[in-house]
């Protein structure tokens, strides 16, 4: 069971509090009537399956209720850092010392 | 019975108090302090159950966790079964009743045993994948009749009479097994200050120094343990916790024990006392001290009763004061287990000889034995074991010095106890549950534990460190440095001396070869629990299965309850050898959580009968238990599912309550409809984009129905949003999806559009609501309310008005779910009751009639409005539904959906589109999710059309309707189409309109 850091409680809580919300930096097409069927679809199915670092949203849904992005190793399930909404991760890519 | 193979002097047992115990229907004794085992032990009871397979009998093997035979069944009555228990594990308590769970029919005369032996060539592993696949059909026969033979415990049949806790902590370090590492590593972290919990499967703590001789400073172990227990037990930042096993290393350092509190004491726990607790436990870091298993050695006939875990053999007879058996053979391919040889001397009983695999063997051990005037046998094995029900004589033979083939003669040795020892397996089990792979090594002879992300230390044997004096220190500098990390600076303890004698080379040897192929000769087992034999590993290799993981799945070796924890490394010795490379070359399969089989109740918990999950009641829930509602489930919410009047069936029910409703007025509870307040400058532009309808003109004091879809353009929620004021909106949702619908709302918000000034909250409890519905409806609020104008042209359907009923604050909206003349009267909900009961007081004259959620589905049905998550179901878009008047497809903002619904499987031809169906004969009701077929006679596969989603019986039409999707279904009125039932028959039915009742929407609007 997942430890979770929201940026927003500053705490740890349990991630019984929490919803995952898929894969993050996904933003909605600006206008969408002008995207391509596969474009638009390409929007509502596609989604990366990294074996490492993922960049996901999780909601603190039994908490303060706010969306917030965590960057977490697919593989070992380590969650490297949350970070609010609207900022950039600052783990991009695995360190060697985390690509065990 | 007599206890005859127990001393009389020594071992950690209470001979003062006398334990009465059965196993099997006989009546055994024993004393406190035995486990169930060390008193079978000592009763001689040699045939503890029958094997999995070939229904062989089987004794008693090792002495904790990793016992693969003696698996009972516990429990004097029937609520208080526990399957799976490991004897060697269970406290002996007065009145314990034990079974053997396997053995069918008996465990005296077998009958898979009689037959056994002619069936064992007929029995290869994949027996059963390829035996009893064909006919599918037969499987069902031949299941019940292999899980019969098979002896795998059964649950109780009736409800668990006891409780069981869950605990949460948090810990700075948690150490696993409080053997010397652990409680070394205990003192160290415990001094320094940090909060410590400190957790072992035993009932007492001690480890390895409680089953052995050994000394600590010149005093016996036992002293050291209890001043240091002592010692611990003293500060306030330490919890010990004994009969507690550590069960799963799970994710970010998040552990699980389970603690069994009071199975030592009774069958079932004491009135004040949970019987076991889960605890959880998120530990800064952690410290795994489990320690090792010992490997028994693969020969013929090893599963013999009498063939033993030469550390099991000491274990029982330092501990339990329990020798089992008179004469004695070791076979070792090391020095340590020399002194179970010597215990056993010691104890007064006869060692024919230690036979130890390595040829060139001189030291301290060795001279020991000579001393003593045991024979040691040097480069010789036991390669068979001679026997019916016990062992009664060794086969030993010479080995070449590499251990791969017999040499020379062979002598048999007359014993009845034979006990092996391979070397030691570090218990890497939980080190391996968050994903990490044990790494072999050479110089240790097993795996050790691998890199990983958790913050974990280890600390003694299960690093390879298997002599006392390295525990200890060890132990001692692991406790302190996890603390340290845990931000409490600490010093490693200052441990005794254990002045270990020096040990040789130990010989890497796991199966010892025979004078035949291991195919023909007396099999070797390498898994008890399963049955598994050498050969039938290399029966697997050469059937092409390489990978570890495919054998161990094809052979069943370590899917026992045990998980292999006995024979798992052996197995991968013999595969390794079959495909001749080396054991770090085959690689292990990886141990998962539990370590040992935890029951359900602690599993569950408190989180059982009323506590498994919240119920939700609404503010009236009382009245409508005391007018004999019956209830339906919804979400958490009870909500009534209809009011019976004694005598009357359901259908009864329904129909007085849809015609008293449409003749007069009817009342729903309609409080559990989820309800989110939105405000904010910018909610209504949010709510144009989150529904397909237009909000941007809706007034203050109306009302508008809404659908919502998602991306793809499929409705996922509907409900009437109402405004209240320029910036503030209230919107109703069904009853299940509140909760998600308010997490989509925020989503958006919060992910897409965080410039819109816009807040949500949800206010579903804060409010009780009642429907009044029928063409009385008005009447009946007018008695109610003096300061709402009920006027039909100052309050229009659609409208709503703060006011006062029944002398509470309410806010009433004239909606309509029901096509009826409708008002939803909402008033705080701790008034709910209250305003109910005035209701009633004033609707007798009306024949006001409670009605609950099953002729609420009618009333609509015949309305043809629709429920979302019954007539869709996430594949369905407004067009599908003929609901094109509730999308604006020209707002300027590209509301969530819009794009979705115009792909191209959106708009082809043929989609499943919402209609509604007739029978041609109006007393048949379709059941929901009939499908319905153009041709019934089609030879099959026959194209479906689609499914029934509603349907009922309607006494207001006096007939039953129905709504569905049909293929095409808008542009096929009056077609008609076939529902071939379950049941053989077909029903007739046509394509129609889905409002049923008053198309002209007249009846709501007077």
């Amino acid at each position: 069971m997942f430890y979770i850091f929201c940026p927003y409680c500053d705490e740890h809580r349990e991630e019984e509090e929490f919803h995952p919300k898929g894969q993050a930096h996904l933003s909605r097409p600006a206008d969408p009537d002008a995207c391509t069927d596969e474009e638009w679809g390409n929007f509502i199915y596609f989604r990366d399956n990294p074996r490492g670092i993922h960049h996901e949203i999780w909601v603190h849904a039994i908490g303060c209720r706010k969306f917030f992005n965590v960057t977490r190793d697919t593989q070992s399930y380590e969650i490297l850092e949350s970070y609010r909404m609207g900022s950039a991760p600052r783990i991009t890519q695995l360190t060697d010392k985390q690509q065990s | 019975m007599t206890q005859f193979n127990r001393l009389d002097n020594g071992g950690r047992i209470d001979r003062s108090k006398l334990l009465s115990f059965e196993f099997n229907g006989q009546r055994y004794k024993g004393f406190a302090g035995d486990t169930l085992a060390s008193a079978l032990l000592a009763n001689g009871v040699d045939v503890i159950g029958r094997s999995f397979k070939y229904s062989r009998p089987r004794g008693i093997v090792a002495a904790s966790a990793e016992e693969p035979n003696a698996v009972f069944q516990l429990g004097a009555t029937e609520a208080t079964q526990v399957p799976n228990v490991r004897a060697t594990q269970q406290e002996l308590f007065d009145g314990l009743v034990s079974q053997p769970t396997s053995g069918w029919p008996s465990l005296s005369f077998d009958f898979m045993g009689v037959f056994g032996t002619l069936l064992g060539r007929m029995l290869p592993p994949g027996f059963y994948y390829k035996t009893f696949m064909f006919p599918q059909a037969a499987w069902d026969t031949y299941e019940k009749y292999i899980r019969k033979a098979a002896g795998l415990g059964r649950s109780p049949r009736e409800p668990d009479v006891d409780t069981y806790d869950h605990l949460n902590h948090h810990t700075d370090v948690l150490i696993v097994g409080a053997g010397p590492s652990g409680l070394s590593a205990a003192l160290s972290a415990a001094r320094a200050g940090a909060r410590v919990i400190l957790a072992d499967e035993q009932a007492e703590m001690g480890g390895s120094l409680l089953d052995s001789n050994d000394r600590l400073d010149d005093k016996p172990a036992a002293e050291w343990v209890k001043a240091t227990l002592e010692e611990l037990a003293r500060y306030d930042n330490v919890l010990l916790l004994p009969r507690a096993t550590v069960n799963g290393y799970h994710d970010h350092n998040f552990l699980t024990i389970h603690e069994r509190r009071t199975d030592h004491r009774g069958d079932r726990a004491p009135a004040n006392l949970s019987r076991q607790r889960l605890h959880r436990v998120r530990a800064k870091w952690v410290v795994l001290a489990t320690g090792a298993h010992e490997r028994p050695l693969v020969y013929g006939n090893n599963d013999l009763p009498g063939c033993m875990l030469a550390s099991a053999v000491s274990t029982y007879i330092n501990r339990y004061a329990v020798v089992p058996g008179s004469r004695l053979v070791l076979m070792t391919t090391n020095d340590n287990a020399y002194r179970t040889a010597f215990d056993w001397q010691d104890a007064g009983r006869e060692v024919v000889a230690i036979v130890d695999t390595r040829a060139y063997v001189t030291g301290a051990w060795q001279e020991e034995a000579e001393r003593r005037g045991i024979k040691v046998l040097k480069g010789k094995a036991v390669i068979e074991a001679r026997g019916g029900q016990r062992v009664t004589g060794a086969l030993v033979t010479g080995l070449t010095t590499d251990g791969n083939k017999v040499a020379g003669d062979s002598q048999l040795l007359r014993c009845d106890t034979l006990a092996s020892s391979g070397g030691w397996s570090p218990v890497v089990h939980l080190s391996c549950h968050t994903g990490s792979r044990p790494v072999w090594d050479d110089d240790v002879i097993g795996f050790l534990p691998g890199k990983t992300v958790q913050r974990q230390l280890v600390a003694g044997a299960v690093n390879g460190r298997f002599a006392l004096d390295d525990c200890l220190t060890d132990g001692a500098s692991i406790g302190a440095e996890a603390a340290t990390n845990a931000g409490f600076p600490a010093e490693p303890a200052i441990v005794p001396s254990a002045r270990t004698r020096p040990e040789t080379r130990a010989m890497a040897l796991f199966c010892i070869p025979h004078h035949k192929r291991n195919s023909r000769a007396p099999k070797q087992f390498v898994d008890f629990q399963t049955d598994v034999t050498a050969a039938a590993i290399e029966l697997a290799t050469r059937e092409g299965f390489e990978s570890i993981e495919h054998i161990k799945r094809y052979t069943a070796m370590g899917f026992g309850t045990d998980q292999g924890k006995l024979g798992n490394i052996n197995g991968m010795a013999v595969a390794a050898k079959s495909l001749n490379q080396t054991i770090p070359q085959t690689g292990t399969t990886i141990f998962r959580p539990n370590y040992t089989p935890v029951t359900f109740g602690a599993i569950a918990g408190r989180h059982c009968n009323d506590l498994f999950d919240p119920m939700r009641y609404s503010a009236m829930h009382e009245w409508h238990v005391k007018h004999g509602a019956k209830f339906e489930d919804v979400g958490q919410w009870k909500r009534p599912w209809y009011f019976p009047k004694p005598g009357e069936t359901m259908q009864q029910a329904l129909d007085r309550e849809c015609l008293a409703t449409r003749e007069s007025v009817g009342v729903l509870d309609a409080s559990t409809l989820g309800k989110i307040d939105i405000q904010g400058k910018d909610a209504r532009e949010f709510l144009g984009r989150a529904y397909t309808n237009a909000w941007a003109k809706l007034p203050v004091g109306k009302c508008r129905y809404g659908l919502m879809c998602k991306e793809d353009g499929m409705v996922f929620d509907d409900g009437v949003t109402s405004c209240m004021g320029e910036n503030h909106f209230v919107m109703t949702t069904t009853t299940g999806g509140a909760a998600g619908v308010l997490e989509w709302l925020e989503l958006y918000h919060q992910t897409e559009w965080p410039e819109l000034e816009v807040y949500f909250n949800t206010v579903t409890d804060h409010w009780a609501t009642m429907t009044i519905a029928g063409p009385n409806a008005r009447k009946l609020l007018a008695e109610l309310t003096d300061d709402i104008d009920l006027d039909k042209d100052n309050f229009k359907f659609m409208d709503w008005r703060q006011g006062t009923v029944a002398g509470v604050p309410a806010r009433v909206f004239r909606i309509s779910f029901t096509g009826e003349l409708s008002y939803e009267i909402n008033v705080q909900a701790n008034y709910g009751l209250h305003v109910w009961e005035k209701l009633f007081e004033h609707g007798a004259k009306y024949n006001l009639t409670p009605y609950g959620t099953e002729t609420m589905h009618i009333l609509r049905a015949e309305k043809g409005f629709i429920i979302s998550g019954q007539d869709t179901d996430g594949s369905v878009h407004p067009y599908d539904l003929g609901m094109s008047w509730a999308v604006k497809e020209d707002k300027p903002f590209s509301f969530i959906g819009k794009r979705g619904m115009k792909r191209e499987d959106c708009v082809r031809e043929n989609r499943k589109q919402l209609v509604g169906i007739k029978t041609k004969d109006p007393s048949i009701v379709l059941p929901e999710g009939a499908q319905a077929v153009d041709d019934p006679n089609h030879p099959v596969p026959v194209p479906m059309l689609g499914h029934i989603t509603s349907s009922y019986y309607s006494a207001c039409l006096g007939r039953s309707i129905a709504m569905g999707v049909i293929k095409g279904g808008h542009n096929r009125m009056g077609d008609t189409v076939h529902y071939p039932l379950t049941d053989g028959r077909v029903v007739e039915a046509e394509i129609c309109s889905t409002i049923f009742l008053d198309p002209k929407g007249e009846r709501q609007n007077v």
